[in-house]
C-alpha cells in the first residue's frame, strides 16, 4: 500500500512539472495553430535568464523567475513581430521547418554565449530540502511545482473560457476574418496569446529546472515529450493537457518503478493507444 | 579572377613541396552538438601538448587535422576515417569519443597503414579489434573495479546497482558486480534505467526498498548526473545513510559548479583529477586552460589526449616520420612516463594504459571552487574487462 502511495505522489509530481513546461505549447499549436517546435528553446531561454539572474545577479529565487519570464517574452517579441506573423495560417510543414530553424539558432547562441556546461538555478531557502509525508519524503520544491501547475491551468482555463479575452481569442482562432471584421483586433489578440505562450514556456523552463536542468541542447532533448503531451491531451485544451501530463505521468513513474528495464515502452504503448482511441487527443475539439 | 587564385594556389603548393610534407595525424570527436565540450577537451589536451613540446618532431611538423562526429554515429565516423586516409593522407588517427566510433574505423586501419590512438572510448574490447589500436584513456572496467572494494572496506555488504541502460553502463554493472562479489560482498538487486529517464523518484523509492545499505551508480555525464545525484539527496537517500559509490563519470569536473553542494562527500574512483597533485599536472592544467579557456571546463578527456599525442610523437620519433603503422605500435608497447595523471605505461599485450587509479572525495577547495580530492591510490591497474571477457 505504500508503494501505491509512494508511486503515486511521484507520479503526481512528474505529471505536474511536464503540465507546466508543456502548456504553453498546447496553446499555441491548439489556439494560434502554430506548431511551434521552439517551445523548448523559449523554456531553455527563460532557465538561461533564471539561472543568470540568481547565480551573477544575486537575485532571489521569485525575482530570477519573473525576470525570466518579462525578458523572455521581450525576446520573443521582435520573433513574432517579424518571423511568426508570417506563419500564421500557413501549412504545418512551413511553421515546422521555420521553427525549428529558429531552435538551431537558439542552441547556437546559447553554447557561444552560455557555455556547454550545466546551468542550474539556486532555489530559495524555504523550496530547498524535503518535506516528510508521513510514509516517505518528498522534495519541497516538488510540492512547489504542483502548486504552480494547478495556479497555471486555473488561471488559463478561466482567461479562456470566462473574459471577454478568451472570447475574442477563440473567435479569431475559429475564423480571423469574420472577428476582425467584427472589430477584434486579431494582431493584438494573436501578438499577446503569444507573449502568454511564450511566456508559460519560460516559466515551465524556470521551474521544471530541477528535473529537466537547462543547457545548450534542452531545446531539442525535450522536444518530443512537449509534443506528445499536447497530441495526447488535445491542443489548446487546458483540461485535456492537464488529464493527458497525470496519466503519462502515472504510466512512466509506475513503469520505471516496476520495470525499469523496460525503458519508455510503457510510456509510447500508452501514447500509441490513446492517439488510436482519440486521434485529436484526449480533449481535442473536432475543427 | 579564379585563375589567379588558382595560379596563387599552385605557387603556394609549389613552394612548399620543397619542404617535407608535414606529418598529420587526423582526429575525429565530438566537437558540435551536445557532446561538444568533451570534444573541445580532445583540443584543449592536444593544442596543451603541443605548446608544450612543439609543432615538430625531429624535422617534421605535425598537422592536426580535425573531423567533427557529433554523436555516436559508425558510418559517419568510419566514412571521415577514409576520407582522412585517402584524401588528407594522415599517418595517424587519433581521437574517438564513442566506441561505436572507434569500433567502425578499426577494419581500416591495416588497409591503410595507419595506427590508431584511442583519446576515450572506453569498452575494453576495441584493442582486440585490431593490432594498430592504442588506447590513452581508461575503461569503465578499469576505474568501476576499485570502486567495489572502497565499498567493502567501508563495511557495506549488500549494494544495489543502479545504470543507465546502454553499453557502458552494463559494463559498469558487471565490473562492479564482479570486483563486489569476490570481495565477500552481495549485489542485492541490478536496475538498468532507460537513457533518457528524467525523473529519478521512482528510482530511489526502489533503492530504499531493496534495503541496500549502499547504491552503486553509472550514468552517462551531463544532465542526468545533476538529476541523478539531486533526487539521491531529496528523496532523503542521503540521510538514511545509504552510500553513494560510482566511478568518476559522475563527478566529471565540468559538472561538479552544477552539482555544488549537492555531490559533497560523493566518493568515486577515477584515472584522474584536475586537481592531481604534481608538478607534470600543474604544468598541464596551466597549458590546457590556457587552450580551452575556462578552467572550468576542462576535464578528463584533456588528459587522455595530452597523453595520446606524448604516444603519437614517440611513434613519430621511432618511425623517423615514414608511414610504418606496425613499427610504430610496436615502438610504443611497454612505453612508460610520468603523465599529469600519474606514472602511467603501455600494456604490451593489450595496448592498453596502465595507470593509476584514484579514489576521490568531491570536496570545496580553498578558492571556493569544487574540486575531486584524492584520497587513496589504487596503483598500476590494468584492465580487467579484457580478462573477464576471455
Amino acid at each position: 500500500m505504500q508503494t501505491v502511495f509512494s508511486i503515486a505522489v511521484d507520479a503526481l509530481a512528474y505529471g505536474m512539472v511536464l503540465f507546466v513546461i508543456s502548456i504553453g505549447l498546447s496553446v499555441t499549436m491548439g489556439l494560434m495553430r502554430v506548431v511551434n517546435l521552439a517551445h523548448g528553446a523559449f523554456a531553455m531561454i527563460g532557465g538561461y535568464i533564471a539561472s543568470y539572474a540568481a547565480r551573477d545577479l544575486g537575485l532571489g529565487y521569485a525575482a530570477a523567475v519573473i525576470a525570466a519570464v518579462v525578458a523572455t517574452i521581450i525576446i520573443a517579441i521582435p520573433l513574432e513581430r517579424f518571423l511568426y506573423r508570417r506563419i500564421y495560417g500557413a501549412p504545418e510543414l512551413t511553421q515546422v521547418l521555420m521553427t525549428i530553424g529558429i531552435t538551431f539558432c537558439v542552441i547556437g547562441i546559447a553554447n557561444y554565449a552560455m557555455g556547454p556546461t550545466l546551468k542550474t538555478i539556486p532555489l530559495a531557502g524555504a523550496l530547498q530540502g524535503s518535506a516528510d509525508l508521513g510514509f516517505r519524503t518528498i522534495p519541497v520544491h516538488r510540492l512547489f511545482v504542483i502548486l504552480c501547475g494547478l495556479a497555471v491551468a486555473l488561471a488559463l482555463w478561466f482567461a479562456i473560457e470566462r473574459t471577454s479575452f478568451g472570447v475574442k481569442l477563440r473567435a479569431s482562432v475559429d475564423d480571423a476574418a469574420m472577428a476582425a471584421a467584427l472589430g477584434v483586433r486579431t494582431e493584438i489578440i494573436y501578438a499577446v496569446s503569444f507573449a502568454v505562450a511564450v511566456g508559460l514556456a519560460a516559466f515551465g523552463g524556470v521551474v521544471g529546472a530541477e528535473l529537466l536542468p537547462v543547457e545548450p541542447y534542452y531545446a531539442l532533448r525535450y522536444m518530443v515529450t512537449f509534443l506528445v503531451v499536447v497530441s495526447v491531451g488535445g491542443a489548446g485544451s487546458i483540461p485535456g493537457a492537464l488529464i493527458a501530463c497525470l496519466l503519462l505521468g502515472a504510466i512512466d513513474t509506475t513503469g520505471r518503478y516496476l520495470m525499469p528495464e523496460f525503458g519508455e515502452f510503457f510510456f509510447y504503448l500508452a501514447v500509441i493507444a490513446i492517439i488510436c482511441v482519440f486521434p485529436r487527443g484526449l480533449a481535442g475539439r473536432v475543427k | 579572377m579564379k585563375k589567379l587564385v588558382f595560379a596563387a594556389v599552385a605557387a603556394v603548393a609549389i613552394g612548399t613541396s620543397a619542404y617535407a610534407d608535414p606529418i598529420k595525424v587526423g582526429v575525429i570527436g565530438p566537437f558540435s552538438g551536445p557532446f561538444a565540450l568533451q570534444g573541445k577537451n580532445f583540443k584543449a589536451g592536444i593544442d596543451a601538448y603541443m605548446a608544450v613540446n612543439g609543432n615538430t618532431v625531429g624535422s617534421d611538423t605535425v598537422e592536426i587535422v580535425y573531423r567533427d562526429v557529433p554523436q555516436p554515429d559508425p558510418a559517419q565516423s568510419k566514412a571521415l576515417a577514409q576520407e582522412l586516409i585517402v584524401k588528407e593522407k594522415v599517418q595517424y588517427l587519433a581521437g574517438f569519443y564513442f566506441t561505436p566510433d572507434a569500433m567502425a574505423v578499426t577494419p581500416i586501419l591495416k588497409q591503410g597503414n595507419v595506427p590508431m590512438v584511442i583519446m576515450n572510448a572506453a569498452t575494453s574490447a576495441i584493442v582486440t579489434k585490431s593490432p594498430l589500436v592504442v588506447r590513452t584513456s581508461f575503461t569503465t572496467w578499469q576505474t568501476s573495479t576499485p570502486i567495489a572494494k572502497v565499498a567493502f572496506d567501508a563495511g557495506v555488504k549488500k549494494v544495489i546497482s543502479v545504470v543507465s541502460d546502454y553499453g557502458p553502463g552494463v559494463d559498469a554493472e558487471n565490473a562492479f558486480k564482479a570486483g563486489f562479489e569476490k570481495a565477500g560482498g552481495q549485489v542485492v538487486e541490478a536496475i538498468r534505467m532507460p537513457l533518457a529517464t528524467n525523473d529519478f523518484s521512482p528510482i530511489m523509492q526502489r533503492i530504499k526498498d531493496s534495503g541496500a545499505q549502499g547504491v552503486f551508480a553509472f550514468l552517462p555525464s551531463g544532465p542526468t548526473t545533476l538529476g541523478f545525484v539531486k533526487a539521491y539527496n531529496e528523496n532523503g537517500l542521503k540521510a538514511a545513510g545509504i552510500k553513494f559509490f560510482a566511478p568518476g563519470d559522475l563527478t566529471q569536473e565540468s559538472d561538479l559548479p552544477a552539482l555544488g553542494d549537492a555531490a559533497l562527500g560523493i566518493q568515486t574512483t577515477f584515472h584522474y583529477a584536475v586537481s592531481h597533485d604534481s608538478p607534470e599536472n600543474k604544468a598541464f592544467v596551466e597549458a590546457a586552460t590556457k587552450a580551452i579557456g575556462n578552467k572550468a571546463e576542462l576535464s578528463f578527456p584533456a588528459v587522455s589526449a595530452y597523453d595520446g599525442m606524448y604516444v603519437i610523437y614517440k611513434m613519430i620519433e621511432a618511425t623517423g616520420g615514414k608511414q610504418d603503422a606496425e613499427k610504430a605500435v610496436d615502438a610504443v608497447k611497454g612505453l612508460a612516463w610520468a603523465s599529469p595523471r600519474g606514472p602511467v605505461s603501455i600494456d604490451p599485450e593489450s595496448r592498453h594504459i596502465t595507470q593509476n587509479i584514484y579514489l576521490r572525495e568531491v570536496a570545496k577547495s580553498d578558492d571556493g571552487t569544487y574540486i575531486n580530492k584524492e584520497i587513496q591510490t589504487f596503483e598500476k591497474q590494468g584492465d580487467p574487462g579484457l580478462a573477464a571477457a576471455k
